[in-house]
């Protein structure tokens, strides 16, 4: 206890720090996601609500879910006071300094959620006894992992996104179920889901456990289900819960029977398989195969050069794609894949962690099999991870690898040259970090990495070096651009879907240690 | 956890700050005919570049010494040669003769950022790293706390990563010199010294403890015997550097004359702008720039120079410890930056590097200096277009740094190694004195910001249209003036806590 009563001093230096870090890099390099972001501020401040699902004179539409856009508006109201003319629709791509100034602050302040999510994780860290010496401390390394997190940084501070703001509901969500304040916890994920509508490929994570361990009060001897402790009340006050989110949100649009083309605008079916730059998931391994073998197929004549689709899938446009050799994906397939995880955690109730471990589960799958996934959305593994990682060590062990392979895939989003330095330094500063201080909390059973994990991680800095300074200067420059890009994705495939794999089996063989108890 | 990975996370931090504040304006930027500091470097690579190098300091049709002419010793000439070298690689047009004149470009300013990153990496950086492992006294973590709190000085990384100049190669090789020096390698001390000598010769600012130390300790050794021969292995060393520095020069007489005219242009006056030394701050009662004549201009700042520095200097030749000497070089060097002749606001740099060394012993006064010498050098950067960064120091450092340090928690009059004059407080209660140090701290951070926001936000009234810059001048200066007193009171108090420090760990 006296550890508790001590001082987050630490705490308040982390987030200090990484807030005025981030305040470095206002005018490092921003994608169009900026210009996507001022032209919904422009939509929602200019615009009234009727129109602003079906405003399309810029080609970034609204496709975040209404809450979204009233956070948009409100940042609009501040707006206004900084440089009115980022407000105005036909403003396409302006980007005043003023403007820049204002968009990159607007991050930094709603990562204070962020910030206080963290802070909620690392009181949940279960400690058997707490180190003197504060860098050794579970909660202390769980703070670094969260708040200087490499993708997070990157993407949300020179990429420019509002990450931050969003992973900040889904962790404190997660900590309050982790603390058992579970109604607390669906409302942030409520509201979490009509921020950003990808987070839908979690909620079966929390609809089937909320609904077996927080509806059903009572168990049998052996775990299973006992129908008779079905608890109505709390099943109604989750279900209150949600619809009123989404009645808030979706409300006026179903009132002026927009509905449908709120839905049309966020969920647009006809993109293809692979977003423009592959992400590092099962189907960057599928069309990899595709093109190995149409490659290998021409090469020993069994097909006709001219009859396949010329660079159809790398051609780093957002596009339908067709495979060459291996039959096409229909959609539906995709969906099925994440159906697994679910079962065992609806068969028995298996606490907390459980619930935290099929959600990682969820969101991995949905990555590696999901429809029209960006990398950016390993994010959504990395992050709960990192709560696992701090207290078991199988758990940093599949974090170390996830998290290095899932970070170096986001390289490919800052290719400029000035930002080669920062995306470089950065990334080895959280490397050297996570190893060493997960190997140093966990370093009673020996070394973290088995021999084949430590290989496949040296191997990425191979690929790293050969693909960001190497290949610029070979002759393959020109026939062949897409190619470190190609090799980045497959081989980062590999090694999130070897953590997959690795979490599913720590996920079932406790299931077994439960069953033996 | 490990030394290496905190001091390796560490560095790749402070290095990642730099690369971030590199991304900002530099001096000059979009700014002709003369643009700034920037088109100087960049203008000295073309010259050094295309001329023979009995051009490079002479006024010839080909070199204008008008425009940015070479004003710093050859070992600046031969660094921007090597850069040009490179440059001519990568895109003749940058240092093309005549015509890359105010050549600006988003590729040129990464080379050119790259250049300052390069030097720094591999000089200033290991300096301080070597000098935190070995010369610092502390737990690991105390060590790194300090790396950490040297690396990210807010001044050095503002002035080299957004005004745009070369100090960490200068003050790294003096960094060198004090590291050899303190670890009894006395030779390549006065080597690495005489290159930092060489590449600016501002350097002399640290001159006179370098000399006073090695001299000691010749003398303690024994002038006849050991301390001869020590003596003749350093002057052996430092003509030897010199020599070799100068070699290209050495045949030609008028050639040396003339680079020692450009390095030390004495037709300039008293000060320029703002400083945050005596004569400026003495000008706005007295205006005595109007009242003297510059010879007698130039008798008074020499005299009170020497009157300034001479008394820590001699004591460090009476006792040549390296405590002595790490004191000295703070000593002297503000002694030469309030009362010298044509200061300019970036040689507070030459003063805030000794300081950083006695950030162990001193936590809370050091980060109160080295906070000051930020806040004193504003005016240059709202010039330079450096608002964001400067904010993000200002309010970054001192947290961070006291923070790590625990400096408020330490503030006791034992910290403080007042000695004697402790005891004319000595009515007061410890509790109180402690009290008193961490409200004039808090009450000097709330004034400099304050003046910060207000020099930015508002416009100075009509008739006084230098009123912010002066302000803060002054407000500078008045901090500078009682770290001097202090330090020289720490210097001639000879604490003995240094030795119980010493005994726990």
């Amino acid at each position: 206890m006296a550890a508790l009563a001590e001082s987050w001093s630490w705490f308040t230096a982390l987030a200090v720090g990484v807030s005025l870090f981030k305040c470095l890099f206002i005018n490092a390099y921003h994608s169009t996601d900026f210009e996507v972001h001022r032209n919904w501020l422009a939509i929602t401040y200019s615009l009234p609500l009727s129109r602003w699902y079906h405003e399309n004179s810029s080609e970034w539409t609204l496709d975040y879910p209404p809450l979204f856009a009233w956070l948009e508006r409100g940042l609009a109201q501040a707006a206004r006071r900084w440089d009115g003319d980022m407000l105005r629709l036909d403003n396409l791509n302006y980007a005043s300094p003023a403007t820049v100034l204002f968009q990159r602050l607007s991050v930094v302040c709603t990562d204070l959620l962020f910030i206080y999510a963290a802070r909620e994780c690392c009181r949940c860290v279960r400690v058997q006894k707490a180190p003197q010496d504060v860098l050794s401390r579970p909660s202390f390394v769980l703070a670094v992992l969260l708040l200087w997190n490499f993708g997070l940084l990157i993407v949300d501070h020179i990429h420019f996104q509002y990450n931050g703001f969003l992973f900040g509901f889904l962790l404190l969500s997660v900590a309050r179920h982790l603390q058992s304040r579970h109604l607390q916890g669906a409302l942030l994920f409520a509201v979490l889901l009509n921020l950003k509508h990808i987070f839908l490929y979690v909620a079966p994570a929390y609809g089937i456990f909320l609904l077996r361990s927080y509806c059903f009060t009572l168990d049998r001897p052996d775990g299973s289900i006992r129908w008779s402790s079905f608890a109505p009340l709390r099943l109604l006050a989750l279900g209150g819960i949600v619809v009123s989110i989404f009645a808030l949100s979706f409300g006026p649009f179903v009132a002026m029977g927009q509905l449908s083309q709120v839905v049309s605008r966020l969920f647009p079916f006809r993109r293809g398989l692979c977003h423009a730059y592959w992400a590092p998931n099962a189907w960057a391994l599928y069309s990899g195969a595709d093109k190995a073998l149409a490659a290998l197929g021409v090469r020993l004549k069994l097909l006709q050069g001219a009859e396949l689709p010329r660079a159809a899938m790398t051609g780093g446009l957002v596009q339908e794609v067709q495979h060459a050799v291996l039959p096409s994906v229909p959609p539906a397939a995709t969906l099925l894949c994440t159906l697994p995880a679910l079962v065992s955690i609806w068969c028995r109730r298996r606490g907390n962690r459980a619930f935290l471990r099929c959600l990682l589960l969820c969101a991995l799958a949905s990555f590696l099999f999901g429809w029209h996934v960006h990398e950016k959305a390993i994010l959504l593994a990395v992050l709960p991870l990192s709560i696992l990682a701090v207290e078991s060590r199988e758990d940093a062990r599949i974090f170390l690898v996830l998290a290095t392979t899932g970070h170096y895939s986001l390289f490919p989003l800052l290719f400029t040259p000035a930002e080669m330095i920062i995306k470089v330094c950065l990334m080895l500063m959280f490397t050297i970090y996570s190893f060493t201080a997960l190997g140093n909390l966990h370093r009673s059973q020996g070394s973290l990495l088995r021999p084949m994990e430590v290989a496949y991680l040296l191997g990425l800095v191979a690929v790293a070096i050969s693909c960001e300074f190497v290949f610029p200067l070979s002759p393959w420059r020109q026939k062949l651009p897409f190619l470190p890009l190609l090799v980045t994705s497959v081989y980062c495939a590999l090694g999130v879907s070897y953590s997959f794999l690795r979490l599913y089996a720590t996920l079932l063989r406790s299931d077994d240690k439960h069953k033996q108890l | 956890m490990q030394t290496w990975s905190l001091v390796s996370i560490s560095v790749l931090l402070a290095v990642l700050v730099r690369w971030g504040v590199s991304l900002n304006s530099y001096s000059g930027a979009g700014n002709p005919p003369m643009f700034g500091d920037y088109e100087a470097q960049r203008h000295w690579q073309e010259v050094t570049y295309n001329l023979p190098l009995q051009q490079w300091y002479f006024n010839t049709s080909d070199n204008d010494l008008n425009y940015w002419g070479l004003d710093y010793p050859p070992l600046t000439a031969y660094h921007s040669w090597l850069c040009a070298y490179v440059a001519n690689i990568l895109n003749p047009d940058w240092v093309e003769l005549h015509r890359s004149r105010g050549y600006e470009s988003p590729a040129h300013k990464l080379f050119m950022r790259i250049t300052v990153l390069v030097t720094d990496v591999l000089i200033y950086i290991p300096a301080v790293v070597l000098y935190c492992l070995y010369l610092t006294d502390g737990s690991a973590k105390r060590r790194v706390s300090i790396l950490l709190s040297i690396l990210l000085y807010p001044g050095l990384i503002l002035i080299d990563y957004g005004h745009f100049q070369y100090n960490g190669v200068s003050l790294g090789f003096a960094l060198w010199g004090v590291l050899a020096l303190g670890l009894g390698w006395n030779s390549l001390g006065s080597l690495a010294f005489s290159l930092a000598l060489n590449y600016k010769q501002m350097e002399l600012y640290h001159a006179l403890p370098f000399f006073c130390y090695l001299l000691g300790k010749c003398i303690k050794a024994g002038l006849i015997g050991r301390g001869f021969i020590l003596l003749v292995k350093i002057t052996a060393t430092v003509l030897v550097t010199f020599g070799l520095c100068w070699l290209p020069f050495l045949p030609d007489p008028s050639q040396v004359l003339q680079v020692v005219r450009r390095i030390f242009p004495v037709a300039r006056g008293l000060f320029e702008d703002k400083v945050a030394n005596t004569w400026c701050s003495l000008n706005t009662v007295i205006k005595i720039r109007s009242i003297l004549t510059s010879d007698s201009q130039l008798y008074l700042s020499l005299a009170f120079t020497l009157l300034a520095a001479l008394p820590s200097s001699i004591k460090l030749l009476m006792k040549p410890t390296f405590w002595n000497f790490k004191l000295a070089l703070v000593n002297t060097s503000l002694a030469f930056f309030l009362f010298s002749y044509q200061v300019h606001e970036k040689s507070i740099l030459l003063a805030a590097l000794p300081v950083c060394l006695l950030l162990n012993e001193f936590p809370l006064m050091c980060i109160w200096f080295l906070q000051a010498s930020t806040f004193s050098m504003l005016p240059l950067f709202l010039k330079d277009g450096l608002l964001v960064p400067y904010t993000v120091a200002f309010l970054g450092f001192p947290f961070l740094t006291v923070y790590l340090l625990s400096a408020l928690d330490d503030c006791s009059e034992d910290e403080l190694k007042l000695g004697t004059c402790g005891k004319l407080f000595s009515f007061l209660p410890k509790m109180h004195l402690a009290c008193i140090m961490k409200w004039k701290f808090y009450v000097s951070m709330a004034l400099m910001a304050v003046l910060s926001v207000v020099s930015v936000a508002m416009d100075p009234p009509p008739h006084l249209p230098d009123l912010f810059p002066v302000l803060m001048s002054t407000t500078a200066f008045m901090h500078f003036l009682g770290v001097f007193l202090n330090f020289n009171i720490v210097q001639f108090m000879d604490p003995p806590r240094k030795k119980s420090r010493k005994k726990n760990n």
